[in-house]
């Protein structure tokens, strides 16, 4: 549940989550043990296939979402439900507890139901004094503590067994133990009482086929089985965005929705009830049906040409289970009641920019949720979206405004950029790195030294490097990004040599700027697109076969952003299709085209590991290729845990969560130094610069490199 | 036209041995017998061995010292519950039943819901792929019968046994189209991993899941 008033606050208490010793290691340990058994359950099957059954099943119910909704309440109706509809949470509660009125229901049982914890459903059938019990296990311990969920399939992930046994102490009032079989089956006597006594069961739904009028639920306890069958009256509570034409499209889904959120090839249950069934206590002994559809916001996506594809979400949980921040935190903190990337977008139309303005600025656009979610939704730029939305809503932030405006002004930008240079002379110290900063604009930094602004900068050096080729092998456009250009030009400098020496004809046009992913993070996407159309502009006249980026951000975002960006502009159409199909990344670039050889290198084996940019492996999907290359260039590569994981660094995320920034560090270097490599190579200028500063406030020997320099150095001298 | 029937007859056999890897990889005890009698006798020996297992709310599942629990022991009468069996079946099942003391019931199950010691069914389809069984049961005896069970026993004949969910599909939709309809998809037992992510069997549903396999 978000509660804080502002983003400090809301970094204080994502902070607090931090010393969580328990959760810390439960979440570490998820992560790593989700990873395997997804795979596992994936293994032999079309992943993308499934994905994109998934996204045609769901933009299906999108286009006929009144036909389906009207089919599924006429299926149902004849065969003996009825069922309502709900614009918003008060409506369905208000629904929910007429029924229970006019049936004269007391005593209520629930299986879980993401859509209830949405409406808040408990609260409102409790203040017209019905006594609810959640009977999923982790719902009813949450249920007894007061709290909401902290993830969508295992709600309890954050309490350990000591806590639980003694909440279940209390509750028996006899001393229990932490033996975990134990407490399970403490939930199992304790609630078979409820379960026979409820008047009424209230279940959330999985699918809704509007074809026979059933709904399918997803379980693997069984209470939902009880629930449906004991009690006299069935309430069933479903977002619209649960409909399905036929049983075929479930049976797609199916496949997917288990495997994704938990690893399994299917729950213990999977439970379809179609019309009025039978039931021993119920009036002729049918059990009386209710189906609640609610709204609440769903058409409102629905009818976004951006955000329609929220619709995708099968709820499986999954981009929380490989969000790098949601194992720092946790759910309380990394969600409202829908957590992870989904939540931070669902909050927003679900429960309001209230709760959704800090929140949706704790995503540091690792797109490890995109990599994995079962309906291919673009997650990562869909919360930049309602990032940008928000602050249209409610005014942009000066600094976020004040950097649109600079690097709309590529001149004004380059010369702020310079004059760096100069203000940074009195606490710059000899080997690249700040010696001290300006605490007042960057508290909460000390976990890593920042780097200085170079002399001079790559554009500056150009025209005095571009080497003279005769007979081109091929032709490429340089596109730098800000860091290379005036950061680390030195990375420029060495992949150009290495390309000179490869027959390479290169340009270097001047006014290219900022890729624009800074300002899109910041949520100002009109800034974003303009400088979208700068780059667009500066590389128009270039005839190239390649745009070649050391930068994987950079790389990732010119690619596949820029498309999306200037969608909306038919002129550009023709022109951005042709620009971002011509991006590629350093290491594709010479292990793939220019197919380096191990006879060009020398020198000793030693030993390095590579640190994955998030944007190069998932921006990009390219993870042979720069490990190719240490082993062409003699590298003793070995392998470090989590190679594919994030460093921490996300652009502009850094110095907005900086102590979730250096956790993230830390983990990653602690990783890098199990290894014992006294190299480590990346692809990426911002990860080059959250590495290199953490190590050497480690005070490590380890060198940080850009595999471009690396190779380059490595190379035979002629 | 022989060697196009011994073909499928070997598809069949290995969609079969995918459902036994599948379900016994979800936990389920996968057995084959050779007929109905043996798959009886099989269920009534399974209740034979077990502890009876009830659960009075009122604690019949406190730990007991071993006198306490000898002590118990006579007064407990264990239960089979078979609804919707055929006849003929289901007088064989009482008939042994009666032989070893055990109450066999097809009816009045929501009146001992702390609980029966075996649930005993038929299954309509069986999914190779996840070692799924399919129970058609809109009749409320035989749902309860398969819920409150601490041990659910699942006769499947081999020929009802598909290869994925898609095969199943035509079936499934006639049986939802004749509705009322409560269709179950059961793999494995109970479980849960809401404590600390640790797998745990038995939480709301049976404990143990026995599939036997028969020809037929």
């Amino acid at each position: 549940m978000q509660v804080a008033k502002n983003l400090r606050n809301y970094r204080k208490e994502c902070e607090e989550s931090l010393s969580n010793e328990f959760l810390r290691s439960a979440l570490d340990n998820f992560a790593v043990a989700y990873r395997a058994s997804r795979a596992n359950a994936f293994s032999g099957f079309d992943v993308d296939r499934l994905i994109g059954d998934v996204a045609d099943i769901k933009d299906n119910t999108l286009r006929h979402l009144d036909e389906l909704y009207s089919q599924f309440k006429n299926s149902a109706e004849a065969a003996g439900v009825t069922v309502h509809y709900a614009r918003d949470a008060a409506e369905a509660n208000a629904i929910i507890n007429r029924i229970a009125r006019e049936t004269n229901c007391k005593t209520v049982v629930k299986s879980k139901s993401m859509t209830a914890e949405e409406t808040l459903l408990n609260h409102a059938l409790e203040d017209e004094g019905l006594e609810v019990t959640e009977t999923d296990l982790g719902e009813w311990i949450i249920q007894l503590r007061h709290e909401g969920p902290s993830h969508m399939v295992m709600p309890a992930i954050h309490l350990s067994r000591y806590q639980i046994g003694d909440l279940f102490s209390d509750v028996t009032g006899s001393k229990q133990g932490d033996d975990i079989e134990k407490l399970v089956k403490v939930a199992r006597h304790e609630l078979r009482q409820k379960f026979v006594e409820a008047d009424m069961g209230i279940t959330g739904a999985n699918f809704a086929i509007a074809d026979t009028g059933t709904i399918g639920l997803v379980t693997n306890e069984g209470n939902a089985r009880l629930v449906t069958t004991l009690p006299r009256v069935h309430v069933a509570l479903m977002g619209i965005d649960k409909l399905v034409s036929t049983i075929d499209d479930v049976l797609k889904i199916l496949k997917i929705l288990p495997r994704n959120a938990t690893g399994q090839a299917i729950t213990s249950y999977v439970t379809w009830i179609t019309g009025a069934n039978e039931c021993a206590i119920g009036t002729e002994r049918k059990k009386d049906i209710h189906f609640v559809v609610l709204d609440n916001g769903r058409r409102e996506m629905a009818n976004d040409p951006l955000f329609s594809e929220v619709f995708r979400c099968v709820r499986c949980g999954a981009c929380a289970n490989v969000c790098p921040v949601y194992r720092l935190v946790g759910g309380h903190k990394m969600g409202h009641i829908y957590i992870g990337a989904i939540g931070l977008i669902l909050t927003y139309f679900f429960h309001g920019p209230e709760k959704a303005r800090n929140l949706v600025q704790n995503c540091i656009n690792c797109e490890a949720c995109k990599d994995i979610c079962a309906g291919g939704i673009d997650l990562p730029r869909l919360i930049k979206a309602v990032y940008n939305r928000i602050q249209d809503e409610e005014g942009h932030p000066l600094p976020s405004l004040l950097l649109g405006k600079i690097l709309k002004n590529r001149k004004l930008f380059h010369t702020l950029l310079r004059a760096a240079k100069w203000a940074q002379k009195p606490m710059a110290d000899n080997e690249g790195f700040m010696r001290h900063l300006p605490m007042i604009f960057f508290k909460g930094h000390e976990f890593k030294a920042l780097p200085t602004v170079a002399e001079k900068p790559f554009r500056d050096r150009w025209p005095g490097i571009k080497p003279v080729i005769t007979t081109p092998r091929c032709r490429i456009g340089l596109f730098s990004g800000c860091l290379q250009d005036f950061v680390y030009p030195e990375q420029m400098a060495a992949a150009v040599k290495l390309f000179g020496d490869h027959g390479v004809d290169m340009s270097f046009p001047m006014k290219q700027s900022c890729c624009g992913l800074p300002v899109q993070m910041m949520g100002e996407l009109n800034a974003s697109r303009d400088v979208a159309i700068q780059n667009l502009r500066a590389f128009e006249k270039e005839e190239v076969d390649y745009i070649v980026t050391l930068c994987a951000s950079c790389a990732s975002h010119l690619k596949h952003n820029y498309p999306l960006l200037l969608s909306g502009d038919a002129r550009l159409a023709e022109k951005v299709k042709r620009f971002s199909s011509k991006i590629i990344d350093f290491s594709s670039f010479v292990n793939d085209v220019l197919q380096v050889k191990p006879e060009e290198f020398a020198g000793s084996g030693r030993k390095a590991t590579f640190h994955s940019p998030c944007h190069l492996c998932r921006g990009l999907d390219v993870h042979d290729a720069p490990r190719d290359l240490m082993r062409t260039s003699g590298l003793d590569y070995c392998e470090a845990n989590e190679e594919e994981v994030c460093c921490g660094f996300g652009g502009t995320y850094s110095a907005k969560f900086p102590e979730l920034s250096a956790q993230l560090l830390n983990k990653k270097l602690d990783n890098v130094e199990a290894t014992g490599a006294e190299l480590l190579l990346t692809d990426c200028p911002g990860c080059i610069m959250q590495l290199r500063g953490g190590l050497k406030k480690r005070g490590s020997q380890i060198k940080v490199k850009h595999t471009a320099e690396a190779l380059s150095e490595r190379r035979k001298k002629e | 036209m022989m060697a196009e029937s011994v073909e499928i007859a070997e598809q069949h056999q290995s969609v079969v041995a995918r459902f036994i890897e599948q379900a016994r990889a979800s936990a389920a005890v996968v057995t084959e017998v050779a007929d109905l009698e043996t798959a009886i006798s099989y269920t009534v020996d399974l209740c034979g061995s077990q502890a009876a297992c009830r659960l009075e709310a009122a604690g019949g599942d406190t730990n007991l010292s071993r006198d306490a629990d000898g002590f118990r022991e006579p007064e407990q009468t264990k239960i089979i519950a078979a609804p919707g069996l055929d006849p003929a079946a289901y007088k064989l099942l009482n008939k042994r039943c009666g032989a070893h003391g055990f109450i066999c019931i097809d009816s009045g199950m929501r009146s001992p819901l702390s609980g029966v010691d075996i649930g005993f069914s038929y299954a309509d389809i069986g999914i190779a792929e996840t070692g799924t069984l399919v129970l058609n049961c809109p009749g409320e005896e035989l749902r309860l019968a398969t819920m409150i069970c601490e041990c659910h026993v699942c006769v499947l004949p081999k020929s009802k046994i598909v290869k994925d969910g898609f095969a199943a599909e035509e079936q499934l939709q006639r049986f939802m189209r004749k509705a009322p309809n409560y269709t179950a998809f059961i793999t494995g037992p109970s479980r849960t991993a809401d404590i600390e992510r640790v797998l745990t069997i038995g939480v709301h549903g049976p404990l143990e899941l026995h599939i036997l396999m028969m020809e037929g």
